[in-house]
Order: C-alpha cells, then structure tokens, then sequence
C-alpha cells in the first residue's frame, strides 16, 4: 500500500513538472528527465577571433538552427553564405546535421568561414536561360546595328533558319518553365560571383551561334532537307527525353525528404536509358545540341556542342562517382554519360 | 607574351617547404635536369649568336634572321613544359604554364613568322633579347634547384631581372605586333569569310588587335605577381643567411 501511495505521488509529481518548463518546440521522448543542454562556440576561421558564444543550446538544433541564431545576431551573414566546420582544415558541415550526433562534448566550437554573397541556383538558372533566348531573337529578326543596313528587319529565305529559331527558342523555354515547375535544387546556393562566369558563358555563346545562322550570307546544310529533317528529328527526340528525365529525378525527390535513391527505369521509353546510364539528362543535353549542330551546319554550334559535351562529361563522372560511394548495390552496368564509351 | 613568371609560385613554395614536397621520381629529376640544361644550352647558343652577327654587321638591325632557326626550335620545344605539368613532375598549373608557352609559341609563328615584313623590324630584337637572358636565367635556375645547390646569384638574377626584361619584352611584343597589322590586312591572312559551308568567319586582323589589348588587363597582374614572389623569396633569404 505505502508502495503504492509513494508511486501515486511520484506520478503526480512528474506530470506537474512536464509542462511547467514551456517549450517553442516538443521535447522528443527522453530517458533522463534533465536536457543536456549544449554551449555553441564560432570562431573566425581565419583570425581564431570569438565571434558568438551561445548558451542553453538544444541538444537536438541542426546546424541550420545554429546559423539561424548566428544570422540574428551577425544579420548580414544569411545562413546561406555561412560554412560552418568543426576543424579549421575539415569539410563543412552539413545543414541537417544534429548537434549532439556530432563528435563534440557539450561545449561545441564550430570554425565559421564567409562564402561570401550567394545566390540561388533556381535565379541563376533563369537568368543564364532567358539571355540567350532573347539575345537569339534579336539577330533572327535582324535588329539595326547587327548585320548591313539593307538587312535590317528582314527575313532569312532559308526554311532551316526559321526552323533553327523555333528549336533554340524552344529548348530555352523548355528549360526556363522547368526551373520554374519541374527542378528540386538539391543545394540551395551558389557564390554570386558564379553568375557572372555562367551568364557571359552562355550569353556570348549564343550571341556568336545566332549571329551566324541568321546572318544573311546563311549557306544551308550540305544535304539540304535530308538533313534537316534528321537533326530535327534527333533535337526532338532528344528534348523529350530530357524533360522526361527531370520529370523521373524530380519524383525521385519527394519534398521534405533528404535521403538519396538511385534513379530507375519507369514506365515511360525515355527513361529506359537509366538502365546504361547514370546522368541521362546529360545524355540528352548532348544529343538535343548534337541535333541542333547537324541541323545548323555552323561551326560556332559544334564548339558550343563540344565544349558543353566535356563540362557535362566532367559533371556526369562526379556524380557517377558519388552515387557509387553512397550506395554499395550501384547497377554495375551504368556509365556516367555514354552507355558503354564514357 | 615572356613568361619569367612560370612556374614560378609553385617553386618558390618549395624553395620554402621543402619537407612537405613530395618532388618527382629521380628519372623523372634526372630527365628534367637534361631538359633544362639543354634549354639552358639552346638560349645561349641564340645569345651567342645574336653578339656574333652584331660584331659582324656592325648593326643591330636584321638579327632576327641570324638565329630565326634556333630560336623557332627551343621556343616550340618549350610545349613540352605543359605536358610536364600534365604529368605531375613539375608543380605548376597545366593551364598557367600552357597559357605562357602559347604565347611565346603565339608570336614565334602566327606573328613573326607568318608575316615576313615585320622579321626586319627592330621591336623583334626587342623581344628576341628580353626572352633569350631570361630564358637562359630561368633554365639555369630550374637546373640548380633540381640539383639543390642553387646559388643565390641565379635566384637574385630570376627574381630580379624581369623587373626590367618583362616589360621590354611586352614592349617589344606588342610593336611587332602592331607592325604586322597593315600586312594582315591587306593579304587576309589565316582569314576566312562568309558565305562558306561552315557558316563561321574569322578575321586575323581583329583578333590580333584584340591580342593586344589583353595585354593591358593580364601584363600587370603577372607583373605584379612577379614582384610579390620577389618579396617572398629574396626577403626570406636574408633571414636564413643569418641564421647559418
């Protein structure tokens, strides 16, 4: 009976002291009644200077929790342009990443490096698309100042031309609508200084590709329609089956869940390329160019073609790479880019 | 456009960290002593050559057809200082080196040999000296410093006399330069026009006008690339002299 009573009492007690402490967030179930709560150091990488000290900080904060409360009091360093680390010479780490699964004792320090101003993937991503569909606009309708006066305004006689405008016109629209819809960036940012790079990149490329094509000294392909039709055929081919790929890695990505999958083969036919390939939206990049270059016959094309074939070639082994150290079951017969070759 | 600065960080740092440098294998040493005594060798027969037909002709006009065939010979041979890069047995970036030697390769050829008129000019001298005692500078220093027993004369020499030949060299480099331009011009050298079935135009003219005006963003920053590893380098060694 007195047993009884005593744990009668101590139930009482315990319940009265849950929610006396009142928490913004739900305390996960624990064994021990007492939160080991954690104090948070950032030092300058560089200087080794203090530069936050924060006390009674919860055991289970992510590292993006920690930034947060580093942006409040440093407002100018937003959590994208933090990188915080454990050691001066380590990696970054990672925003999911929960304190106290780090190997720190309650007094963590983290080392804080400035990435300096960043940007979002998705913004840089428009505006490297939007340039050159516009830039390619003004030399197909033939804007003063570009050709001879007596061109001004006027129309290419060659039918591929026309046709050239349409597919470029396209695929820059494709792209544009699916950063918008389709696309989950899986990092956030980029350093701001990158767009300047990207967008000269492909502004100039495309200023260069559609000054000759609509030039009016155009000499059409050497095989006439033949041709056309061809690379037509292969530009199409190969922009649906890009947009069925990103379509397929976006499924991959349900929001809110970070856990990596290896991308398989569905039900739709330009997907089956999974099967011998690992970066097919890569693949189909290059065939859609590839289409585009046989469609055009214009040198300026062919060295775009070719130097996007070797940065994505460069993009495709990296990421081979990594699905390959992050899953040990990696379908062995997958290339990175080219089934077989590459 | 000369290239003093070549490779010229990445052994300073090992002049400076010798413990932590790996450094090629000893027959990948042995055959970069050879190629660099034989450069040493090559830009001294040019030097030699040069005092020569000056003593003969009693002028410094027209040298340029007096050592035309070695100079041609040890500046391309310079090319495989990039594939030296690629293979890792020099510590220097393939792109830096590669950029360097294209130049130099750039002016030997498409400029200078290429355009007959300007091989009788005066700004070629200019460059031809500035590169040959540099070159025969830089050759004898990477000599010395794969032998480690580099005397400091060499390195005083490397780290300082480009203050004054970098400059007389892209001097020299961009005169000859200019002097070619009429010439291209007018015969449409290495120049393709439209309508063609490639649909691409080139003008030779306009590149190399635009050639010259890369030099003004890229000339001072490896010049005073230059000079901050001149700090470096030569302000360390009087503390180590003291210490012995």
């Amino acid at each position: 009976m007195d047993a009884l009573a005593l744990e009668a009492k101590g139930a009482k007690s315990e319940s009265a002291a849950a929610p006396a402490p009142s928490k913004p967030r739900p305390k996960p179930p624990q064994k021990a009644k007492r939160i080991v709560y954690f104090e948070v150091e950032i030092l300058d990488i560089k200087t080794r200077e203090k530069l936050l000290l924060l006390d009674k900080v919860e055991p289970t904060a992510t590292i993006l929790d920690i930034k947060s409360l580093f942006h409040k009091s440093n407002p100018h360093w937003y959590p994208a342009r933090q990188s915080l680390c454990l050691d001066p010479k380590g990696k970054p780490l990672r925003d999911e990443e929960i304190l106290q699964e780090l190997p720190v004792g309650t007094t963590a320090t983290f080392y804080f490096r400035d990435l300096g101003a960043q940007i979002a993937w998705g913004t840089v991503f428009l505006i490297e698309c939007i340039g050159p569909l516009v830039i390619y606009l003004l030399f197909y309708f033939r804007l003063p100042l570009i050709y001879a006066p007596k061109y001004e305004f006027t129309a290419s006689k060659h039918l591929v031309v026309h046709i050239a405008c349409v597919c470029h016109s396209f695929h820059y629209m494709k792209r544009i609508l699916e950063t918008l819809f389709v696309h989950r960036f899986s990092h956030g940012t980029m350093p701001f200084r990158n767009i300047f790079k990207i967008c000269s990149y492909y502004w100039c490329s495309a200023a260069w590709m559609a000054y000759y094509i609509n030039h009016p000294l155009y000499t059409p392909p050497y095989y006439g329609e033949k041709q056309v039709k061809a690379a037509l055929g292969i530009f199409l081919f190969c922009q649906l089956g890009s947009f069925s790929i990103h379509v397929a890695l976006r499924n991959l990505k349900l929001p809110g869940c970070k856990t990596k999958k290896i991308p398989y083969p569905t039900k739709n036919p330009f997907t089956w390329i999974f099967a011998l390939v690992s970066c097919p939206n890569y693949t189909y990049e290059m065939g859609s160019w590839l289409g585009f270059t046989l469609m055009t016959q214009c040198v300026p094309v062919l060295f775009f073609t070719v130097v996007g074939f070797i940065q994505m070639t460069v993009w495709a082994k990296g990421k081979h790479r990594s699905y390959l150290k992050e899953f040990k079951q990696y379908p062995t017969l997958r290339s990175p880019i080219l089934p077989f070759i590459l | 456009m000369s290239a003093p600065a070549m490779g010229t960080s990445k052994t300073a740092h090992s002049d400076s960290s010798n413990k932590k440098k790996k450094g090629p294998g000893t027959l990948a040493t042995a055959y970069l002593v050879i190629y660099n005594v034989v450069m040493t060798a090559g830009w001294l027969v040019i030097a030699v050559g040069l005092v020569r037909a000056y003593l003969a002709r009693g002028s410094y006009h027209g040298l340029y057809y007096s050592i035309e065939k070695p100079l041609k010979f040890f500046q391309t041979g310079a090319l495989l200082e990039i594939l030296h890069c690629a293979l890792g047995i020099v510590p220097s970036s393939v792109v830096l080196t590669g950029f360097q030697v294209m130049s130099r390769v750039f002016l030997t050829w498409a400029v200078t040999h290429s355009v007959r008129e300007v091989q009788s000019e005066d700004s070629v001298l200019l460059f031809v000296v500035a590169w040959t005692v540099t070159e025969i500078i830089r050759y004898s220093f990477y000599t010395f410093s794969l032998l480690n027993h580099l005397p400091y004369l060499i390195k005083w020499a490397r780290y300082t006399f480009f203050i004054v030949l970098y400059p007389m060299g892209v001097a020299g480099e961009l005169l000859t330069i200019y002097a070619a331009l009429p010439y291209v011009q007018k015969t449409g050298l290495y120049s393709i026009t439209l309508p063609n079935k490639y649909n691409f135009s080139f003008d030779y003219h306009t590149f190399l006008i635009l050639v010259m005006v890369s030099y003004i963003p890229l000339f001072p920053q490896l010049y005073f690339h230059m000079m901050r590893q001149r700090k470096k380098v030569l302000g360390h060694v009087e503390e180590y002299s003291k210490v012995e």
